[in-house]
């Protein structure tokens, strides 16, 4: 879905292509023993490879390799029987070898693609470039010391999945729908946890305009440290503005690497094109060229999960979802669970309107997951239950939900304890409609002269007198005759 | 008594052991006593007579309850280029001052396993880059040998693993670690007139040995024998998970391969090596190897490795593009020598302008060029497409062949300081030697007699990947043949 940029001269869009790096889940680095453990005390999770003593070696976790390739078949992309480590050769007191090994000309993923869920409820296909694995760098904690960087060495070594995109995306709900979507499949697979805030999915941006219509590419530039999904969309329009700004102005873009500045929300440059490092990669002769057995593939193959946009088009086929709610369904796989808990056996509507409406919604204002949801996927069922069989009414559903969210406590025990149950004894029913229009002579009256809109007044009363629990078809029905008579 | 000990081999040394003929201490304080005459030749950066005491008590004990291991109580020099537990490893560079691993090698890990006793660490060219070992920071080594007629004459021992050759010639070390990258074991033994053996690469472990190169760098064993180079191989070969290029197959038993028996077999003598103004004495040396092997019952037949005379010129384009990165750890942060900057890339470039000396400088300056973007095709993508063609180059010759007979080196030892400001005639002494490495294939260097000025020169057998056994079969014939029983001059007299 391209969102064009007005100009002063006409109207640009917008091209971009998406850097994720993401952290693979495994117990150790990946060319390492050492623990990965997210927040562990500094310096506490390096070993002596990733601290690049002399005569240390790489030896590859196979672990992390099934990942990549787990990851590959997810993104539904190639999978390279044989990739290469390369080394990319700089210094930097966090880069304790002065290269990083990773995959340049042989990655051991290449094409792929991923289809977005866009909010009218379309789909569009984004195209995946490559993914390969190298190892994170350490952090420098510039802020510790007034004249003294420390070097905390245990990201260092980290296995991560570089996953490039295609510059298939048009603006930044396009880049949302793309990291929302790629982060739902890497959580499904087990292979990433997708948590932005912990620095386990990264992203850079890179973007370049051209003017509507034209097909050509403009020169584009690369932002790093982009780290939310709120950041990509904010930087994204930023760069867009700043560049058709420059455009406009008579400019010409220069190729360089921006560092997103989440403080100031903007752009700014790092370094030119011709400060740009020459990595020197070359092809780590501590390693020998990766293969990867058809066996091995065929058991992860095997081993897959069915995937947000399977289960998704299942949900459509199978209960008779919209795609909209189907979306929203599969987006986390345990929501997905859970809906397929609580519908067993009931109205798919009527239980996806509860999940989605009340259920994530009560969830979303508490900041809680439906994994730790009060109400248990059972639990909302029994209450759409109480609902389907006229035990309560709708409106009186609500109240009792609120009341299972505090409690954790059975639909039903709430509605006996609490006497909610719906009245459908038509004599009950009369009898508090009889009340209501004797100690309302003069609207009675009214209503008689020709002022039907005061039925909806004479039904509110009537719930009123009956705390809500009367059945709604039953007083519109007695009240109807009870009136015209 | 003493000077008796230091002259058995390690067979014989380990027969006496086992005997209860002789004590690992009286074997171990033999060798130290030597150590001690032998200051002079600068062959150790760190001695380490206390431990080495105290590992020989330790022999002795398993002596004493029937528990020793297979070199026990056996005095070795290690190329301080191997990582030790405790004990401050160098490569022979400044950057690395004060640097104490608290790891082995796997190489020196399992020779102390089998029993070995550690004398010291034997002095080598600065990160291994050199053949004459003029290059180390702590100096240069020099050959206990001496030309006839210019006894006041210093000569380089070769290098890089200088230390540990001379250590051995001088009777100082009953054998030794080397490492051997473009022939930094092989050159050096044939200039001190010992037995020097390069492995197949993934033979040993590269774990916990400073890398120089590290798809042609490999451990091997120095001796005065062929059959002592077969034992220690024996302990220092074997997979090691940690190694990710060492290869997993079983250890021969290679001292049992050496049966003296080469009849029929096929001695491949590359025509190629003849080059343009080898010196006669070289020519002369090499043809009595043929003969001698061709009297044994080998027969000789003329094989042709068309690619060899690039094999030099590609190799100083690998090489030195892996030392480059490799090198790149040593940036005064974590360990090692730190010269404090103005900023972060002044501390850098002060502390490798002070730290690397200038050959290796030199080095990381052509391997950093040939990586560059640009340059890369040209030079490093064609050095490995040269490396692929004497690749198959040998593989063409074994199929004619068992065993390549050629000589070692272009020469005998030279004097000290003679070469040092002439990289390219340096480079020379790698020519016989480099395509080895470059091939990944076993290469051993057996002394076979004396120069015009004598002095040790060495034939070079090389075998098929992982085929040690035959190599050293021929190389115990030659050695046999050869009878080279001559002794440096100081040690002799």
């Amino acid at each position: 879905m391209a969102q064009l940029v007005e100009g002063e001269t006409g109207r640009w869009e917008m091209v971009i292509g998406l850097e994720v790096h993401a952290q693979v889940i495994s117990e150790a680095k990946l060319f390492s023993g050492a623990a990965t453990a997210f927040g562990a005390a500094p310096n506490s999770q390096v070993s002596l490879v990733d601290a690049a003593m002399p005569g240390m070696l790489p030896v590859i976790n196979h672990t992390c390799v099934e990942q990549a390739v787990r990851t590959g078949l997810g993104l539904k992309a190639e999978i390279h029987r044989e990739s290469v480590f390369d080394r990319k050769n700089y210094f930097y007191p966090d880069l304790p070898q002065g290269y990083q090994i990773s995959q340049y000309k042989n990655p051991i993923v290449g094409r792929g693609e991923i289809e977005l869920d866009l909010p009218d409820g379309s789909t569009r296909t984004v195209g995946i470039t490559r993914l390969h694995l190298e190892q994170d760098a350490g952090k420098s904690l510039h802020d510790q010391h007034p004249t003294q960087t420390m070097i905390d060495l245990n990201r260092s070594g980290v296995a991560l999945m570089e996953i490039v995109s295609e510059p298939d995306l048009r603006g930044p709900d396009d880049a949302a729908a793309y990291l929302r979507k790629l982060r739902s499949i890497l959580r499904y697979l087990g292979t990433c946890d997708g948590n932005m805030e912990e620095g386990s999915m990264r992203c850079d941006v890179n973007l370049s305009m051209r003017r509507a219509g034209d097909t050509e590419f403009g020169t584009r530039t690369e932002t790093k440290n982009v780290n939310s999904i709120r950041a990509v969309q904010q930087a994204i329009e930023y760069e867009a503005r700043r560049q058709v700004a420059v455009l406009e102005g008579g400019g010409t873009v220069d190729q360089e690497t921006r560092l997103w500045d989440p403080g100031k929300s903007e752009t700014r440059s790092m370094r030119s094109k011709e400060e740009a490092h020459d990595y020197r990669y070359f092809p780590d002769p501590d390693l020998l060229p990766l293969r990867l057995s058809e066996d091995l593939i065929a058991r992860i193959r095997e081993s897959l999960p069915e995937l947000p946009d399977e289960k998704k088009r299942r949900f459509m086929d199978s209960y008779g979802l919209s795609a909209y709610d189907a979306g929203v369904l599969v987006a986390e796989r345990a929501r997905a669970d859970y809906f397929e808990v609580a519908v067993a056996g009931r109205d798919a509507k009527l239980v996806a309107n509860w999940v989605i409406t009340e259920l994530f919604g009560a969830l979303n204002k508490t900041g809680r997951d439906v994994t730790d949801s009060p109400v248990s996927a059972g639990q909302l069922g029994a209450l759409v239950d109480l609902i389907a069989d006229d035990t309560i009414s709708g409106r009186i559903a609500k109240e009792v939900f609120a009341a299972m969210l505090e409690t954790g406590r059975d639909a039903s025990v709430i509605v006996e304890e609490r006497g909610l149950r719906q009245v459908t004894d038509t004599g009950a029913i009369a009898a508090a409609i009889d009340q209501v229009l004797a100690g309302n002579a003069d609207k009675v009256a009214e209503y008689k002269a020709g002022k039907d809109k005061l039925f909806g007044f004479f039904v509110g009363q009537v719930m009123k007198a009956t705390q809500g629990k009367a059945n709604p078809a039953l007083v519109n029905q007695v009240l109807k005759e009870r009136l015209s008579g | 008594m003493s000077a008796a000990l230091t002259r058995l081999t390690i067979a014989e040394a380990l027969g006496r052991l086992r005997a209860r003929d002789i004590s690992a201490v009286e074997l171990t304080e033999a060798h130290l006593a030597a150590m001690a005459r032998a200051q002079a030749l600068n062959l150790f950066i760190t001695e380490m007579p206390d431990q080495a005491r105290a590992a020989a008590a330790e022999s002795d004990a398993r002596y004493a309850a029937g528990t020793a291991g297979p070199l026990d109580g056996i005095p070795l020099a290690v190329k301080d280029l191997f990582c030790t537990e405790g004990v401050a490893t160098t490569a022979g560079s400044h950057i690395l001052e004060g640097f104490t691993p608290r790891y082995e090698s796997t190489v020196t890990a399992q020779l102390r396993r089998d029993g070995a006793v550690c004398l010291g660490k034997a002095n080598l060219d600065e990160f291994a880059m050199g053949s004459s070992t003029e290059t180390s920071y702590f100096g240069p080594t020099v050959n206990p040998w001496r030309r006839a007629g210019a006894p006041a004459t210093d000569l380089v021992p070769g290098g890089s693993s200088g230390g540990s050759a001379a250590a051995v010639a001088a009777r100082a070390a009953a054998g030794a670690t080397g490492t051997d990258t473009g022939g930094s074991i092989r050159q050096p033994a044939a200039l001190c007139g010992v037995v020097g053996l390069k492995p197949t690469y993934g033979r040993c472990s590269r774990w916990g040995i400073v890398a120089f190169a590290s798809s042609l760098d490999q451990a091997g064993p120095f001796a005065r024998s062929v059959r002592d180079a077969a034992l220690l191989l024996r302990s220092m070969a074997g997979f090691d998970p940690k190694d990710s290029t060492s290869v997993d197959r079983p250890v021969p038993d290679y001292a049992a391969a050496l049966t003296g028996d080469v009849r029929g077999l096929k001695v491949g003598i590359p025509r190629e090596y003849r080059v343009d103004g080898m010196a006669g004495e070289i020519e002369r040396q090499w043809q009595q190897g043929v003969d001698w092997l061709r009297a044994a019952g080998a027969e000789p037949v003329e094989v042709s490795l068309p690619h060899t005379r690039y094999a030099l010129p590609a190799y100083y384009i690998v090489a030195p593009a892996e030392a480059s990165s490799n090198l790149a750890r040593y940036d005064g942060v974590r360990y090692g020598l730190r010269v404090e900057g103005e900023n972060l890339t002044d501390l850098y470039e002060q502390t490798r302008a002070a730290g690397f000396g200038a050959e290796v400088r030199r080095r990381v300056m052509i391997g950093t060029y040939v990586l560059s973007a640009g340059y890369y095709d040209a030079y490093y993508l064609k050095a490995q497409k040269v490396r692929s063609l004497i690749a198959g180059d040998f593989r063409a010759a074994f199929e004619r062949c068992d065993v390549l007979l050629t000589p070692t080196t272009p020469g005998p030892a030279f004097p000290v300081g003679e070469r040092q400001d002439d990289p390219v005639t340096m480079y020379m002494n790698d020519i016989f030697t480099v395509t080895v490495n470059m091939a990944g294939l076993p290469g051993l260097s057996v002394p076979a007699g004396l120069s015009d000025d004598g002095l040790p020169l060495g034939l070079q057998l090389i075998g098929r990947p992982f085929d040690e056994e035959t190599v050293l079969r021929a190389g115990d014939v030659l050695e046999r043949a050869a009878g080279f029983t001559a002794l440096p001059a100081d040690i002799a007299g």
